[in-house]
């Protein structure tokens, strides 16, 4: 995948209050398709996977008092690119208490773009137990899939050329929130 | 065939023609004679070599004596002295003298045998000394060499004995006891390493035995290759109480340290081992001193198989013949007349080869001799050795000094930097 | 990340941070079901071993197996190796093979290193003659690090036969990487010559063992071999236990939180009481489990990228 240069020009195309309002309305469509978050487990892809599944845990709890439990689910050793690139350090993979055998979870990642992230987290999921069924919910879609994979829940599609990349960061990892696209014809 | 080289410096004195005629240097003049442009290069009397293997007869796959004897032309040598570590060993008259013929034919340089001091080696009982003495080889040193004749009272008789013929033991200092299993020097770096030490104490306590055997019976004792700080002072005082006592150094211990084992790379392994950086600085000292007397190669050729395994299956040794003055040269640079002592009159006289480190500025000495270019450099390639076997530690490295030729009793054996055969 | 890891001298404190770290993350993976992990999956890990050791080669066969390595076992016996076949000319065989990593365990100091040179795959150190075991001291690191929380300012009492100790030096070399203090225990013949200089200038040296203990948030004790006795590194097995090994007495002396840890096997009542080695403080059998983590995490960072 060619990435854009570090000097590439960027754009802003969500910021600090925005971001906030796209997990609401995850968190929104998440009440409405599955009748309030009942028997539903969110896990979060590493890195920033995490704290967004965090967050709309928060959202829904704070929308319709649900408590939904939360974990995280580290695909490093289930990616088909490993030996691409120089060894990749593990991420934490950490079920909630209840499991997920029999629920429905809910994966979260910060932008699907081929789909292969997805493809090893399902990968990964199917040696960790058997859900009812898997939802996906990512803040941003900028398109350009590899595989047959669609997003159950999306923040915010984002048309992109190939030669550009999205870049989220957020107050739990990068210190603000915001997201970023890089690169392509001026 | 008569040569004149022109413009040679003997020993780095001034610029002068000089004629090999006959077999000697020659005061006379000879129209007919080969001129060779000696401008820039450095005549040094035939180097003289008191500790090389060559390991014919038995493993002619790492060295013969006719190989052995061209290496050691083309590194300046006129005459080496073959260890007795053979298979069979050379412990009688006739594995002796069947050395001394291969030399002959060969014709490259003087092959003189070394005589065990033991049968086979093994410490237990004198070889026939005497007989390898009368022999057409007529052995003048004895060593175990490999082994250290390490029974006090064997090695008391044997220094006793060798004295009805002007003979002399050249000791191998290591206490067995002491170096059980070892395979590298004894410090830091074994500890770092894992390996057994070879403990400095093991030379030195044999070689402190050895002088007050010698100084006791009134014999000459030669020391081979001398590794350590600590032997050198022994040495030293050993000298100046007069005991008859002489001593060699090799180039690889005047130059390499034990830190070299780090990769584990058996061409580094050598007995005794390589020490460490202040061994190698008091082993410099006590040769421009003369407490060490010669310097020696320890040429020893190993197959690659030998070599090309783990460190502790490895067997010990290096190649040095071809490489012996370059390292002389670099350490000391050009002093020439503590080169020639060290490498070609003192062997000579140690060894009691008349003819060899002979007074090249006068007329009538016979004719062995080298020329030395020492403003060229070379880079060592092990394949490039005329050595049958490759084990050499400085493989890639830049040497200063090239043998440009070698003579033996007037004839050519090397020129032009290459073995006339 | 590093090629090969044939000493312990080979990481640097990020280096053996992160292989720990990715230990921890195995070790929670192997709590699961499905133990299995596709991440080396097509590669090949041979297990050459020149020495018998059944344990370390299970635990390194267990490790590449639950990352989906194929794994190709060759041992001395009933091979060519020993028919005389050289290192190198089995190294070549084993290059031919594809083997993407070697785990080599040798009687002689150095083997991996001479082994390095004529594979163009990882090679990892499983035990060489008296040199090394890293894979040992990473485990016993991962050990005290999730028995006391932390590796920084650990003081360690390694006990025994130093000079022969693979464990030893391999310990002394990471542990005072990780920033732990080091103190190395036992009768002066069995203290190799300049320990500090030759491994870390931090290493402590004593010949004391009572004196050490109450100062010692670990004590790992080695194992003495009987043999010894005949070369003279000390009179008699009962002098040895009487001045070095870790009884009951001398285990109340250790602090209340202090571990006694031991790499196995363990000669019980020479070294070791067996009321020590079986008492709660005691970390030797979580030593063997951790092992298998930890060997994943060095395979997996070995050979997981490119």
């Amino acid at each position: 995948m060619a990435q854009p240069r570090a000097d590439a020009p960027s754009k802003i195309i969500l910021a600090g209050s925005d971001l906030s309002r796209v997990v609401d309305r995850i968190a929104h469509q998440i009440l409405e398709k599955t009748s309030g978050a009942t028997g539903t487990v969110l896990l979060g892809i590493p890195t920033r996977g995490v704290p967004l599944a965090h967050r709309l845990a928060a959202r829904i709890h704070a929308f319709e008092g649900v408590e939904v439990p939360v974990g995280s689910l580290d695909i490093t050793l289930y990616r088909d690119d490993l030996r691409l690139q120089a060894t990749r350090a593990l991420g934490k993979t950490e079920l909630p208490a209840g499991g997920i055998e029999g629920l429905r979870v809910i994966l979260v990642d910060d932008v699907l773009f081929s789909g292969r992230s997805v493809r090893a987290a399902l990968d990964a999921l199917k040696d960790l137990g058997r859900p009812s069924s898997v939802q996906l919910a990512v803040l941003v879609d900028r398109g350009h899939r590899q595989l047959p994979i669609r997003a159950d829940y999306v923040g915010k599609n984002i048309p992109t050329a190939h030669s550009e990349s999205v870049k989220v960061a957020l107050t739990e990892v990068d210190g603000a929130d915001e997201v970023r696209l890089i690169g392509g014809l001026q | 065939m008569a040569y004149l080289l022109k413009g040679v410096s003997v020993l780095g004195a001034a610029p002068t023609d000089l004629l090999i005629k006959d077999g000697v240097i020659s005061d006379k003049t000879d129209k007919d004679a080969v001129v060779i442009d000696a401008a820039g290069l450095v005549a040094l009397p035939g180097l003289v070599d008191v500790h090389t293997h060559l390991r014919e007869p038995g493993r002619e796959d790492a060295e013969t004596v006719e190989t052995g004897s061209r290496a050691a032309a083309l590194g300046g040598y006129t005459a080496v002295c073959a260890m007795a570590n053979t298979s069979p060993v050379a412990d009688t008259a006739g594995v002796v003298e069947q050395v001394w013929r291969l030399g002959r034919e060969a014709g490259l340089v003087d092959v003189q045998p070394i005589g065990a001091v033991t049968v086979g080696l093994a410490g237990k009982q004198l070889a026939e000394l005497g007989a390898m003495a009368d022999s057409a080889a007529t052995v003048r040193i004895f060593s175990d060499d490999g082994f250290c004749v390490a029974d006090p009272k064997l090695m008391r008789r044997a220094l006793e004995y060798v004295k009805a013929f002007d003979g002399v033991i050249a000791q191998h200092a290591e206490e067995p006891r002491l170096t059980e299993g070892a395979q590298m020097h004894e410090g830091e770096v074994s500890t770092r390493l894992g390996l057994t030490g070879w403990p400095a104490v093991a030379e030195e306590a044999i070689i402190a035995r050895d002088v007050l055997l010698a100084e006791h019976v009134g014999s000459r004792l030669h020391v081979c290759h001398v590794s350590t700080a600590g032997s050198v002072e022994v040495l030293r005082q050993a000298k100046a109480r007069g005991v008859r006592v002489t001593a060699e150094v090799t180039p690889h211990h005047l130059l390499l340290t034990d830190e070299l084992a780090a990769g584990y790379d058996p061409v580094f392994k050598v007995n005794p081992p390589l020490r460490t950086s202040s061994d190698v600085m008091a082993l410099r000292q006590a040769l421009r001193d003369g407490v060490i007397d010669v310097v020696a190669t320890d040429h020893a050729p190993h197959a690659v198989q030998d070599k090309e395994c783990e460190w502790s299956y490895a067997r010990p040794g290096m190649l040095g013949l071809e490489t012996a003055l370059p390292i002389v040269l670099s350490v000391f640079g050009e002093q020439w007349d503590l080169i020639a002592d060290r490498m070609s009159i003192a062997p000579a006289r140690i060894a009691g080869l008349d003819g060899h480190g002979g007074d090249l500025t006068k007329a009538g000495t016979p004719a062995n001799l080298t020329l030395v270019d020492p403003s060229a450099s070379w880079v060592v390639d092990p394949s490039g050795l005329a050595s049958r076997s490759r084990n050499t530690p400085y493989a890639g490295m830049t040497l200063p000094g090239r043998i440009v030729a070698t003579f033996l009793r007037g004839e050519a054996t090397v020129l032009d930097g290459k073995a006339v055969k | 990340m590093i090629k090969h890891l044939r000493s312990a001298a080979d990481l640097d404190a990020a280096t053996a941070t992160l292989i720990l770290d990715t230990a921890a993350e195995m070790a929670a993976l192997s709590g699961r079901e499905v133990k299995k992990l596709p991440a080396l999956r097509g590669r090949t890990v041979v297990n050459l071993f020149y020495e018998d050791s059944t344990r370390t080669r299970i635990s390194f066969e267990a490790a590449a197996k639950r990352l989906s390595a194929d794994v190709i076992n060759f041992s001395a016996k009933g091979s060519s190796v020993s028919k005389g076949e050289s290192l190198k000319d089995t190294a070549l065989t084993l290059q031919a093979m594809g083997a993407d990593a070697v785990v080599i365990r040798h009687s002689a100091s150095g083997a991996p290193h001479r082994l390095a040179n004529w594979v163009e795959g990882s090679v990892v150190n499983a035990g060489d003659g008296t040199h090394e075991h890293p894979t040992q001291a990473l485990l016993d690191a991962y050990t005290m690090r999730s028995r006391l929380g932390r590796l920084d300012g650990l003081k360690v009492a390694i006990v025994g036969d130093v000079l022969h100790s693979r464990v030893a030096r391999s310990n002394v070399l990471l542990l005072t990487t990780l920033g732990a203090q080091v103190t190395v225990v036992g009768p002066p013949t069995l203290i190799p010559l300049e320990v500090g200089a030759a491994l870390s200038d931090k290493t402590q040296v004593s010949y004391d063992l009572d004196a050490v203990l109450p100062e010692s948030d670990v004590v790992m004790m080695l194992r003495v071999q009987t043999e010894r006795m005949q070369d003279s590194y000390f009179p008699s097995a009962r002098e040895y236990s009487r001045r070095y090994g870790l009884d009951v007495p001398r285990l109340k002396r250790l602090p209340e939180h202090a571990i006694v840890m031991h790499p196995g096997p363990m000669n019980r009542g020479m070294e070791i009481a067996p009321e020590v080695a079986d008492s709660p403080r005691s970390t030797i059998v979580e030593q063997v489990a951790n092992g298998v983590s930890v060997r994943m995490a060095v395979l997996y960072l070995l050979l997981g990228g490119k």
